[in-house]
């Protein structure tokens, strides 16, 4: 009894949080602009996703972002984090605090801070795109920085110094023993940052230039225009990336799960 | 490369100086708008505005109120999701916790259209209900922040502790009020620290759900919008002050693993 009660409860949260967005799976593939009327079935608004130039160069942009802040993110807040770790009580204490800002802040507020040094007080033209990417990698670049830390901490330490001690100089010592050891910090960073750029709107609305939109803005936008074809490819481009991130978790998964059993057999 | 020898703490230069540029150079420039007026000239105009302006003031509560109430509802709805999937032995468990995590990953101004959609198939017009409204957009959006930290902290929960409980003749409701719920403690905090702060501040979704009342981060949208840059530092500020006090407040209770970074 107990069981059937707490696995109908996982099954109604999980059902309530993936409804919705089934349904508009469901209906991306009919011909009708609004949920309860089911109409013909048409693949007409994942023909307007692709084909629409604008919502075409939205989503490219979007994903060029993203790439491009989380590779900066990655690269800044990786090397950060090698940086503090070896550095002295006060420079590592500085990292570490104001790295801490974006982490606990508000988007809005990193947004807007961002907005009004670099635009306002430093005249720089969001038209640079420089507002936007220096945000997003202010937004992402602390969650790299904070999924490496602990890679570093598990490392044994003794290991870059036996490399010095073999001859190696300091930079192929960190290229060939500290990097390999914190990859999976660095990757998941990575990740992380890519999610946190994608999933943003904050940061983009308030440094983003008038004539360039992400994903989420023009989804703002758009929810307060009333063209239906757009409202409707919209429903598309959320069952696509719905899609896009199944696929992606499933892919990780399995190949976690193959990497966990290759170790488990390396160790025996 | 004479005369400069290469270590690996120079490594942090660039990052160093990014973060002082970029994160500690806007916060000056915030507290210095903030106080100061259209002039250029020192004024505590904004600070007595925001406290003695009954519109602000009211927007002050109205996001507290929604902030508590999606902290409450996406709480009490996670912690027993927590709590099964840390507790079972389902064969499929991380499948399961995965497909909790997997909306997180979904650009959340699509989910929330998602929603939209259907609560106007619901409702009929989202107008009548815009509190209500509010606080379901917001709690199925911020519902997978609130789970996953919980469901780590009660992951570790010693089970041993459990036995011994029971062995020393506590009841099943005695146990999980004084050995589970404290013990679980880290989690709930981070997890209310993850809900709260965005539900205070994320007017998207106030937006996308037609609800017209104005939240603490919408403050900030319609100064942004205005060219007003002294009353939008004041707005951060104040915000900014309550993220600190808050931090402080809950970094207490918290432990490193839960917090926002250890997503993936």
């Amino acid at each position: 009894m107990k069981r059937i009660l707490s696995r109908g409860y996982i099954c109604i949260i999980l059902l309530l949080m993936y409804l919705p967005i089934f349904i508009l799976a469901v209906y991306s593939f009919t011909t009708s602009s609004q949920i309860g009327s089911i109409h013909g079935f048409s693949t007409e608004n994942y023909k307007n996703l692709f084909g629409n130039g604008e919502l075409r160069g939205m989503i490219i942009g979007t994903l060029l972002l993203a790439f491009g802040a989380a590779a900066i993110s990655t690269i800044l807040g990786s090397m950060g984090a090698i940086g503090a770790f070896y550095s002295g009580k006060m420079a590592k204490g500085y990292i570490n605090t104001i790295n801490q800002v974006p982490v606990v802040n508000a988007d809005v507020v990193t947004g807007f801070a961002v907005c009004i040094a670099l635009v306002v007080v430093w005249g720089i033209d969001k038209s640079t795109y420089i507002p936007l990417v220096a945000g997003h990698v202010v937004l992402c670049t602390p969650f790299v920085y904070l999924s490496v830390v602990p890679k570093l901490k598990q490392m044994d330490q003794s290991l870059y110094e036996a490399a010095l001690d073999l001859g190696a100089t300091p930079f192929k010592a960190l290229k060939t023993v500290v990097i390999p050891q914190i990859m999976p910090g660095i990757i998941s960073g990575f990740a992380l940052a890519l999610t946190l750029s994608l999933d943003d709107y904050f940061i983009a609305s308030y440094t983003k230039p008038a004539t360039f939109d992400t994903i989420s803005t023009y989804v703002v936008n758009a929810t307060k225009g009333s063209q239906t074809e757009i409202k409707t490819a919209l429903w598309a481009l959320s069952t696509v990336i719905f899609l896009v991130v199944m696929i992606t978790v499933i892919i990780m998964n399995t190949a976690g799960k193959k990497a966990a059993v290759t170790d488990e057999r390396n160790k025996g | 490369m004479k005369g400069f020898n290469f270590s690996r703490k120079h490594l942090g230069i660039p990052y160093g100086m990014f973060l002082t540029l970029f994160v500690a150079a806007p916060l000056f420039v915030i507290i210095y708008y903030a106080f100061t007026n259209g002039e250029g000239k020192p004024s505590l105009e904004n600070f007595t505005g925001f406290f003695t302006s009954p519109n602000t003031i009211g927007t002050l509560f109205y996001s507290l109120s929604i902030a508590v109430v999606t902290s409450i509802v996406c709480l009490l709805l996670a912690y027993p999701v927590a709590y099964i999937l840390a507790r079972s032995r389902f064969k499929q468990k991380s499948v399961i916790v995965v497909m909790f995590v997997l909306p997180m990953w979904i650009n959340f101004t699509l989910r929330i259209t998602a929603l939209k959609e259907i609560l106007t198939l619901i409702e009929g017009n989202l107008a009548f209900h815009p509190f209500l409204n509010t606080i379901i957009g917001m709690t199925y959006d911020f519902l997978p922040f609130m789970i996953l930290p919980m469901y780590t902290t009660l992951l570790k929960l010693d089970g041993s502790l459990l036995e011994a409980a029971s062995d020393l003749g506590a009841g099943r409701f005695q146990t999980f009020i004084k050995v589970t719920l404290p013990l679980s403690v880290p989690g709930i905090v981070s997890g209310l620290v993850m809900v709260f702060l965005p539900a205070m501040t994320n007017y998207v979704v106030l937006d996308m759900l037609y609800n017209s009342t104005y939240i603490m981060g919408s403050l900030i949208g319609s100064y942004f919008s205005a060219y007003d840059w002294h009353n939008g530092s004041m707005i951060s500020l104040i915000l900014l002050i309550i993220i600190l006090v808050f931090t402080l407040v809950t970094n207490k209770y918290t432990d490193d693993d839960t917090s926002r970074g250890g997503i993936l």
